[in-house]
């Protein structure tokens, strides 16, 4: 308790010397970062094969890149997204400055997740550096190289004093949770995203949740099925399903079910070859808790590919459910794992009617040929937290658009000017003249009515 | 759990679509203007019965505003409601890439008793205007109002109807629901699962309603308060400072949560300002302010008597006579107060206001930052540069320099508090990007597939060499030569 405390404490000392306000002292701080990025990728990439068994290009594609993009795109922008934003005045007000003023919130906590171990550390990580704030992360501890890489590398890059990491499980977090913070950005489960919320609310603290959920991907019957199932077997088998806005499940017509098992297999064997485990581009599951808890799914089903399955390397092939049934395991919590399920709907009524009584999902996707009015539909009937049409992922990948989730999936956004506004204050300012007062004599006691009509 | 009959009542309307179509929002916002037009004489009586309030502040305060933030949206709603396309990059150029303001679906709205109208219809009004159903539960201690606004708002929105529910009145409709009831009640209310809950009152209540939204996910908006600092400056117009003050503090009889709480200024500035502040008190409200029309009244007893007790502290320097009877406090002015005493540990939330001497700027600026951050800020002085020193080295909500009260009458800017002072905000478009969900969308084609064919496995560092040169993000040009 006194650790977590103090590093907390000396975060906010920090924070109240002002050091951190200077855009030239975050520009600093972020070029530190992009040398640190550049420096040590080897020993990033190593961390993230060592966890997820990720492969260089893939982990430097999916994390990497990620983030220098984010660290440049902040750099880039801070001085505009930080500038005082002026606002459109009113009769009374004319004289007057009227403006938003963006402010650091304080001293910001992210807790990261294991999937993508070092992008949800350092997405976050720069957002609220370049809103000005000092961050406490505490990265996951199921991916513990990369854990323990954080909390190497960032105390040489970085103000030792603003910025800390806590490493550490489920005790040290809920430790960490009782200090107070000015915001708390979390990523993970639903269940734990409750935790986080309610120890936030014991100190009024702002929170942004990235959460999860069954991601849908409904199928039209009109649509390329080729180019289709090749970009839906990119996004889900990636990272070995375990990506927050994969496609969790496919709805489609039970009269192209076959073709889409079929196109998908094919699709397989291009990406990751005949033998699937030898294949240096597919990766594993994180540990033997979720290994079990995924093969568990796979109870009654019909499986009609893959289902190997490996313990002692945490393997489980791709695989793909048939004629899934919407009241069975693998339909009821997130999968977050290469299992594949298929539930055969009708028509897009009884797509989006299925959708509509679940959970609102992270994201959504939808493939159809008919943009303007299938697309159009599907889109405006129901809600999610993204969406990409006729593709999966992509969504996150667009610069200007926010990531984040609604209902059970999440709260609040972040990503480029997103994750700038999330960790600032907007606070509005006045500034008047103390002169002019006969200006303001119509709004004084005694009250007359004919003075309100003006 | 009582009420779940009718929130799954709303989330079927909300899941029918109905609220979503512009037409129908525009119908339900125009609705609240005629509510505030027709019943005018009926919000003018409810809120004198309950708050003493002065027709002007009511005219002002809870219709006037109103009606700006509804003409307001009313004018924007179209254009806050289209698809925001966003820039792409090389890889996404033929894609259609925009933000869709989603409602969130059922929503929940709590007003507190200080301005029972104004703060019952701003957040509906953002509520209705970003396609959602709304319940509304107005506070039971200004009761008149609540009486009038659980009989006669409904009618005005969606179809009216009436279900007896024991022992709690609920207006039920398909959309739109007032539920009246205590703290007993709101309990229960919360209960329930909702898509968003805007909450205006007490920290110590939003702590609560924050922890009960925890369980169910739900997104808050808490607008709260705290004691906001006046500080004035050595170089300033006394005359046209004290009049700004007073008219901030007193207005509502004080109840107000953006109200000066407390003033720091130096003992030389105090000896200048308590007589412009007598001066003021006296041209607004007359030698005896308890006969003035435009002096209000404390909501309750029970809010009086906390009021009351604050007086037990330091020196009356203005005012300081109470009337039980009629729950009236003076305009009054404090001396000689320490921050130990309990006028200055909790929002005073009442016609007083406490003078506390500081030597300097930088002593002012340390006794705020030591305390809770408020709702809004205010400085006075006639030299730009110390506004805007106090501005750069304290945090609040909002901030005001050289004027009370009036940043929250430009819809423009946002109204919020920040750590115990709240979180979110809202007032024009801020209060639609509240209650909407902004959704990121991309739609693509399905063709040009083999732009596509860098990012599949099998990886290799020329696919990715692909994948950079055509979705990368490059410093622009460092040249300083300009």
């Amino acid at each position: 308790m006194e650790r977590m405390q103090q590093i907390v404490g000396r975060a906010r000392a920090a924070f109240r010397t002002g050091r951190s306000r200077p855009l030239e002292f975050r520009i600093q701080q972020l070029k530190a970062l992009e040398r640190m990025v550049q420096e040590k990728e080897k020993q990033i990439l190593a961390a993230l094969k060592a966890d997820l068994n990720k492969s260089g290009p893939n982990a430097y594609s999916h994390e990497i890149l990620g983030v220098l993009r984010e660290l440049v795109r902040a750099m880039e922008n801070l001085p505009s997204w930080a500038a005082p934003h002026p606002v459109k005045k009113d009769l009374l007000t004319l004289r007057d400055k009227a403006y938003i003023h963006y402010e650091p919130l304080g001293v910001v906590l992210v807790i990261g997740a294991w999937n993508y171990p070092f992008l949800l550390i350092m997405q976050p990580l720069i957002g609220a550096i370049t809103a000005g704030n000092a961050v406490v992360v505490k990265p996951s501890e199921v991916s513990e190289n990369t854990a323990q890489l954080l909390a190497e590398l960032l105390p040489q890059y970085l103000d030792k004093d603003l910025y800390a990491v806590v490493t550490g499980g489920a005790p040290e977090t809920t430790e960490l949770l009782t200090q107070r913070f000015d915001h708390i950005l979390y990523t993970g489960s639903s269940r734990v995203g409750r935790i986080v919320m309610a120890a936030a609310a014991k100190h009024l603290t702002p929170v942004t949740l990235e959460l999860g959920g069954k991601s849908p991907c409904y199928i039209d019957k009109d649509c390329d099925l080729t180019v289709a199932c090749r970009r839906i077997t990119w996004g889900k088998y990636m990272n070995c399903g375990q990506t927050c806005i994969a496609p969790d499940y496919i709805l489609c017509h039970p009269s192209i079910q076959d073709k889409v098992v079929e196109n998908i297999k094919a699709t397989l064997k291009e990406f990751y070859g005949d033998d699937v485990k030898s294949s240096p581009d597919y990766g594993k599951i994180i540990n033997q808790r979720h290994f079990k808890r995924i093969l568990g799914l796979l109870e009654g089903q019909k499986i009609a590919h893959g289902g190997e399955s490996d313990e002692a390397s945490c393997f489980i092939a791709p695989t793909i459910l048939t004629d899934v049934s919407p009241e069975s395991k693998v339909m009821e919590e997130e999968i977050f794992g290469p299992v594949l399920p298929i539930v055969t709907v009708k028509s897009v009524e009884e797509a989006i009617e299925f959708i509509n009584l679940r959970e609102k999902p992270l994201a959504l996707y939808v493939f159809s040929n008919k943009q303007q009015q299938l697309i159009t539909r599907v889109i405006a009937e129901t809600s999610s937290g993204g969406m990409t049409a006729n593709d999966v992922l992509m969504h996150s990948l667009v610069p200007d658009l926010p990531f984040g989730g609604v209902g059970q999936s999440g709260m609040g956004a972040y990503l480029g000017r997103y994750s700038f506004e999330t960790f600032s204050h907007h606070r509005s300012c006045l500034i008047r003249d103390l002169r002019w007062e006969v200006v303001n004599k119509v709004r004084y006691p005694p009250g007359s009515m004919e003075l309100m009509h003006l | 759990n009582p009420y779940a009959g009718l929130v799954s009542h709303l989330r079927a309307s909300w899941l029918s679509g109905k609220t979503r179509p512009m037409e129908y929002r525009v119908a339900q916002l125009e609705a609240l203007g005629r509510f505030l037009d027709d019943k005018k004489q009926q919000i003018l009586e409810a809120t004198a019965s309950d708050l003493g309030k002065p027709p002007f502040e009511v005219e002002l305060s809870e219709i006037f505003l109103c009606k700006n933030e509804l003409h307001e949206t009313l004018n924007n709603l179209s254009r806050w409601m289209k698809d925001e396309h966003v820039d792409k990059n090389l890889a996404m150029q033929l894609d259609s890439a925009f933000i869709r303001k989603d409602p969130y679906g059922v929503v929940l709205i709590i007003a507190p008793w200080n301005y029972p109208i104004h703060l019952c219809l701003v957040p509906l009004i953002g509520a209705i205007a970003a396609g959602n159903c709304v319940i509304v539960k107005p506070s039971e201690v200004s009761k008149k109002t609540e009486r009038l606004v659980a009989e006669a708002l409904p009618s005005y929105l969606d179809k009216a109807g009436h279900s007896p529910y024991p022992p709690i009145l609920i207006s039920l409709q398909d959309c739109f629901a007032v539920v009246t009831g205590a703290v007993q009640e709101t309990t229960r209310l919360l209960e329930n699962k909702f898509d968003y809950i805007f909450f205006t009152g007490t920290p110590t209540v939003g702590r609560i309603v924050m922890t009960a939204a925890a369980k169910h996910l739900t997104p808050v908006t808490l607008e709260l308060g705290g004691k906001n600092p006046c500080y004035v400056s050595d170089i300033c117009d006394v005359t046209n400072v004290a009049r700004r003050v007073a008219w901030g503090r007193f207005f509502n009889a004080g109840q107000t949560c953006i109200a000066p709480d407390y003033l720091l200024c130096t003992i030389e500035m105090r000896e200048k300002l308590i007589p412009a502040l007598r001066k003021a008190i006296d041209d607004f409200y007359g030698p005896n302010p308890r006969e003035s029309p435009d002096f209000g009244r404390i909501v309750s007893d029970k809010q009086f008597q906390r009021v009351q007790r604050l007086l037990g502290s330091g020196h009356v320097a203005i005012g300081g006579q109470t009337d039980e009877a009629e729950r009236y406090i003076a305009p009054t002015v404090m001396v000689d107060v320490q921050p130990s005493d309990p006028i200055m540990q909790e929002e005073i939330f009442g016609p007083i206001l406490p003078i506390m001497v500081i030597a300097n700027m930088d002593e002012a600026i340390d006794f705020i930052n030591s305390r809770e951050r408020p709702l809004v800020l205010y400085a006075f002085s006639s030299n730009d540069k110390v506004v805007n020193q106090v501005l750069e080295r304290t945090s609040s909500g909002g901030f005001c320099g050289n004027d009370t009260l009036m940043h929250m009458t430009l819809t423009s800017l946002p109204f919020g508090g920040i750590g115990n002072s709240g979180l979110g905000m809202h007032h024009g478009k801020f209060s639609f990007d509240t209650f909407s969900h902004h959704r990121g969308c991309l739609k693509r084609g399905m063709g040009r597939e083999p732009l596509n064919a860098p990012r599949y496995p099998p990886y290799s560092p020329q696919k990715f060499g692909l994948i950079r040169a055509t979705s990368k993000v490059s410093r622009k040009n460092d040249c300083t030569l300009l």
